[in-house]
């Protein structure tokens, strides 16, 4: 269990100085205002803010937590994403001061960075110049020792939904923050189309900022950009190692879990963070949840072993136990019982859900086969009414059928969309065009073309402008050739008798042995070439003919240990299966992989993203 | 996307927000000093922007904090706009009396450059249509989407809404920026009249529709709907309008009569299960369920009649019967449930038939806690036979599970279920009497 990495292995980089350095920054920000002032932080903003200045710093810099909207002081300050709804809120406030005569202060912080749309608001609303603004450029959490995450859920929906890569130049300032802090990576490679802007971006920043990462060895070899289009399938699969499978059921937010009274088995909630720094989840993050059961049973004997030791201890030994050992194994038991009563919990929760049949029409679907009884399954499923818990994994489905297949059959499609709006709601109809836009759920045959739209456009202009719009809509919805790819890329393991989840044999562990995750397959590949060179077809079929790109440069300084580290960055989020999956890569082949990812995500949060109607 | 006010102050008003106050007197500091330290010699990859000054104002509006900053870059561009009067954002919207003389001006690429660091930078001066395009065209090169939005404001704001149409209509990456623009700022307006422009007749009225989603109160929402019939939909959208439009008008007569007989105390059904929530805006197979459960006998003619419902919306049978059964399942009513599987053939013999599969059937019976002997029924009335054993062991139907073994001769099995009955108990006694049988050939 908890297969240790290879003593070769790379060592990561300390990450912790994002943290640090976002703090200060910060702490500078608000430094800039004298006197008393009330704080609003945006919701979005408590978690991530409550992970790099803990309640500690707060109090050092006596920040008291008061409800809204009452103030007390004469200077507001704001601390929030750049929205136009933030903005209208603000203008709100400050108008009806306005007419009440009141004169305050107020500023806004923006995180990561403003947008013109918010100044442009702030100045319709009268108010540009009440309000002075600045920016709290953090974009960078460490959640782990391992994974950076932006924390822009909303990346996903602007860019893979609405077209808008006003997160790209973000991204690009966090690739130049870490390129400054952690030197050049001399080898990058990318696929899809954000990742190639964001690629491009970046290295316009490097060059107008010339000189300050030149002469600095490199830490990290390699760098990967890959796009959430480019595999949507593994995003959509029920995930099934232990820290996906707590992503699917409980919802991890920011590194940290509610536990509720099920788990605790008390009547409280235990909020529960997770990462390396926890022993026991250490050890069974990654493994297949069938996996788990047994190893924290194995655990809890040894638990017990340690703890019947000082049975027949003296007295100097027993002192020396209370005083060594016992805080370290209250800690472990601790822990150990939160983990257990998580096992359960999701046992309970899976085994209603009929988990299994689930698993199984998944597997079909990845496969290829038993396509009618899946879609007869499904329609089972949306048949259950009653049960909102089913709106998301019902619609889930459905895309996954809709991704496998290349779009689902016209008579399916709209049968099984009018069974969707009469059990869900009909207003769900801006949720089906939203999935089609963004090709998630599509019908096959004549939609899978140019909708009559675009041939106008493409026969309205020619040549060369021709060429961009096609380029443009191929960016979003697409064939998504999905068992092609499967086939040269070998996803389906052939497993001769059972796949043995216990030593795993490849990254397929992570989906019960039936699937290596598409977006790591690719990872692996190209990693292992070094280049895109041989998966041109793979390239194809992915459409992205133009947007697969390798950047090496002649970098001498780089150590063989940095060339062993690779950062992955995900455009539009990543899955605890992914990260699964690339660990177990890591350590069999020696390397160490760092995540980065906008957010992390999972199918209910992609659909979440999706939906018009807020459940 | 019309944010009403009401609804702003409710998402503000929620708990999403916290407040913090802090004041300074309780500072330590020497905490203030040391993070200020640290923010010092942090600066060189803090501030990476050369002007990073300019935005630092303090409450008074004057610049803050140290100005100098030995060996820091400054290029011949950025010196030349160190005006005194210096603006602390791009002047996208205002008066043209209030913008500065720029002695020299910037090149498209200049512009965006500089408008991608949030620096000052007046767009006043791109006037010809190519110069507009130009730099709306280097916005979309440099791929910052925010720098894009800022051009395409400028570009709204100075140009007729054909001719921004009309460019945007072959500049399709500038164009989705526009259309995310305006749905996010509400201008719903534009938007539409874009979409016309466009001839995306479909987007168009989805976008139309969108807007009710708005509009809380019931009857001002079915006339919104109403106005959405017609709209330019695709044919299978267009059925599901006019759908939520029947719906939502069913509903208002269904609530406000309900809600008179709940008050009135007449009726028992509603005495017996008050209603937990209005029907209004629910989904068409809540509807039904509703529907089933407080009006399942009423005759076809009346709007709230289940049946009334499965023919106007054309449910299919098998949705009409799964929902009925739980409606019915839920109140205990197992002569309705005999009812709704029950058949007559032309002879006048009954038989049971159910359109979604009696494992289905049981278990939605078992989700309703029905009593074994009704359950017994109808597992027995599963026609695959290892589906049949498996549901009998599940829900303990232990005459099914035993008949079942008998039939299919096998003692193996039946003799593994003896140890799974009670002891002492009739089904033990009748496991015992079978396999003492001489009548039966076991197969195993």
């Amino acid at each position: 269990m908890a297969f240790p990495h290879r003593p070769d292995a790379p060592e990561l980089p300390d990450f912790s100085m994002l943290k640090r350095l976002a703090r200060d920054q910060l702490i500078y920000l608000l430094e800039q205002l004298p006197g008393k002032k009330d704080l609003f932080i945006e919701a979005d903003l408590m978690s991530p803010l409550d992970r790099i200045a803990n309640v500690s710093i707060l109090k050092v810099r006596s920040l008291s937590l008061r409800s809204c909207p009452s103030f007390l002081f004469e200077q507001l300050c704001f601390l929030v994403r750049p929205r136009i709804k933030n903005m209208r809120y603000i203008a709100s406030l400050v108008n009806a001061d306005k007419v009440a005569g009141r004169t305050r202060k107020y500023k806004v912080i923006f995180s990561p960075q403003k947008f013109y749309a918010c100044e442009m608001v702030l100045e319709e609303e009268g108010i540009y110049g009440d309000v002075s603004c600045d920016e709290w450029a953090f974009s960078l959490l460490p959640l782990d020792v391992d994974l950076l995450s932006m924390e822009l859920p909303e990346f996903f929906r602007d860019y893979f939904l609405e077209g808008d890569q006003r997160w790209i130049n973000t991204v690009a300032q966090a690739l130049h923050l870490l390129s400054t802090l952690y030197g050049p990576f001399p080898n990058c490679y990318g696929i899809g189309r954000c990742a190639k802007m964001a690629y491009e971006l970046w290295r316009k920043l490097e060059e107008e900022e010339d000189g300050e990462t030149k002469g600095r060895r490199p830490e990290i070899g390699h760098i990967f950009l890959l796009d959430r289009d480019v595999d949507f399938v593994t995003a959509l699969c029920s995930q099934v190692v232990y820290e996906g499978l707590v992503d699917d059921t409980f919802r991890i937010k920011c590194g940290s879990v509610d536990f509720g009274p099920e788990v605790t088995s008390s009547d409280k909630s235990l909020k529960v963070l997770l990462n390396a720094e926890d022993k026991v989840f250490h050890e069974i993050r990654n493994e297949h949840f069938s996996n788990v059961f047994g190893f924290l049973s194995q655990k809890a004997r040894n638990l017990q072993a340690q703890y019947d030791r000082r049975r027949g201890m003296d007295i100097k030994q027993m002192k020396n136990f209370v005083s060594q050992e016992l805080k370290g194994l209250k800690q472990e038991h601790r822990l150990l019982s939160l983990h257990i009563g998580a096992c359960e919990s999701i046992m309970k929760k899976k085994t209603k859900q009929d988990f299994q049949e689930l698993i199984k029409t998944e597997h079909a679907l990845l496969e290829g086969f038993s396509i009618r009884e899946s879609t007869s399954y499904i329609e089972e499923h949306i048949d259950r009414f009653g049960s909102p818990r089913f709106f998301l994994p019902v619609l889930r489905l459905l895309c996954l059928l809709s991704i496998t297949e290349n779009g689902l059959i016209p008579k399916d499609y709209r049968s099984l969309k009018t069974q969707y709006l009469q059990s869900y709601g009909p207003e769900h109809l801006l949720t089906f065009s939203n999935l089609r836009r963004a090709g998630l759920l599509t019908e096959q045959g004549p939609g899978d073309t140019l909708t009559a739209v675009e041939s106008k456009v493409s026969k309205l202009v020619t040549d060369k402008a021709a060429g961009k719009i096609t380029d443009a809509f191929s960016s979003l919805a697409k064939r998504s050739n999905f068992r092609a790819i499967s086939k040269k890329l070998n996803l389906i393991p052939r497993v001769d008798g059972e796949y043995d989840l216990k030593v795993p044999r490849d990254m397929a562990y992570v989906f019960s042995g039936a699937y290596v995750p598409l977006s790591c397959r690719i990872i692996e590949q190209v990693l292992e070439r070094r280049s895109w060179q041989g998966l041109d077809e793979v390239v194809r079929l992915l459409n992205c003919g133009d947007f697969a790109f390798t950047d090496m440069t002649k970098e001498d300084k780089a150590s063989s240990e940095s060339l062993r580290l690779i950062l992955v960055v995900f455009l539009g989020g990543c899955t605890f299966s992914e990260i699964s999956a690339l660990r177990f890569l890591g350590r069999e082949k020696g390397y160490r992989f760092i995540f980065l990812t906008t957010a992390v995500t999972n199918s209910a949060r992609l659909m979440e993203a999706m939906s018009e109607v807020k459940a | 996307m019309n944010r009403t006010k009401g609804d702003e102050e409710e998402y503000w008003n929620s708990s999403k927000f916290k407040a913090f106050t802090f004041d300074d007197e309780d500072d330590e500091l020497s905490q203030l000093k040391e993070s200020k330290r640290a923010v010092n010699s942090l600066r060189d990859f803090v501030d990476d922007d050369d002007d990073d000054d300019l935005e630092r104002v303090s409450w008074t509006g004057e610049p803050v904090g140290s100005r100098t900053r030995p060996g820091s870059f400054q290029s011949l561009s950025d010196a030349l706009s160190d005006t005194p009067a210096k603006s602390y954002a791009p002047e996208l919207g205002r008066p043209k009396g209030e913008y500065r003389d720029y002695s020299n001006d910037w090149s498209p690429s200049d512009t965006v450059r500089r408008l991608r660091k949030g620096k000052v930078c007046s767009l006043e001066r791109f006037r010809s249509l190519q110069d507009k395009l130009q730099l709306l065209e280097e916005a979309v090169s440099m791929h910052d989407g925010n720098v894009i939005t800022a051009v395409l404001i400028f570009l709204k704001r100075t140009l007729s809404k054909e001719i921004l149409f009309r460019e945007l209509e072959v500049r399709q990456i500038a164009l989705r920026h526009l259309i995310h623009f305006l749905k996010e700022i509400g201008d719903q307006k534009l938007l539409l009249d874009l979409f016309r422009f466009l001839d995306r007749t479909e987007e168009l009225a989805l976008s139309h529709y969108r807007e009710h989603l708005n509009i809380q109160d019931a009857d001002k929402r079915k006339e919104f709907l109403k106005t959405c019939i017609g709209l330019p939909f695709s044919a299978e959208d267009s059925a599901h309008i006019q759908d939520h439009y029947t719906l939502l008008e069913r509903q208002i007569i269904i609530e406000a009569n309900d809600c008179h007989l709940e008050s009135a105390g007449q009726t028992e059904i509603f005495r017996k299960h008050p209603r937990k929530a209005s029907i209004l805006n629910m989904p068409l197979v809540t509807t039904l369920f509703y529907s089933c459960f407080y009006h399942y006998t009423e005759a076809e003619g009346t709007f709230s009649s289940p049946v009334n419902l499965k023919k106007t919306f054309k449910i299919p049978d098998k949705q009409y019967v799964l929902t009925a059964l739980a409606a019915r399942a839920k109140l205990r009513a197992w002569n309705d449930v005999d009812a709704l599987f029950t058949t007559k053939n032309w002879l006048g013999y009954t038989k049971k038939r159910a359109p979604i599969g009696f494992h289905r059937v049981v278990e939605i019976l078992h989700k309703n806690n029905a009593p074994v002997q009704i359950l017994q029924e109808y597992v027995n009335l599963v026609e695959d036979v290892d589906t049949k054993l498996n549901l009998a062991t599940k829900f303990k139907c232990h005459d099914v599970v035993i008949d079942t073994c008998r039939d299919l001769k096998d003692r193996q099995q039946l003799l593994a279920y003896r140890s799974k009955v009670d002891k002492g108990s009739a089904e033990e006694e009748k496991i015992d009497a079978l396999l003492s049988s001489s009548q039966i050939r076991w197969k195993n």
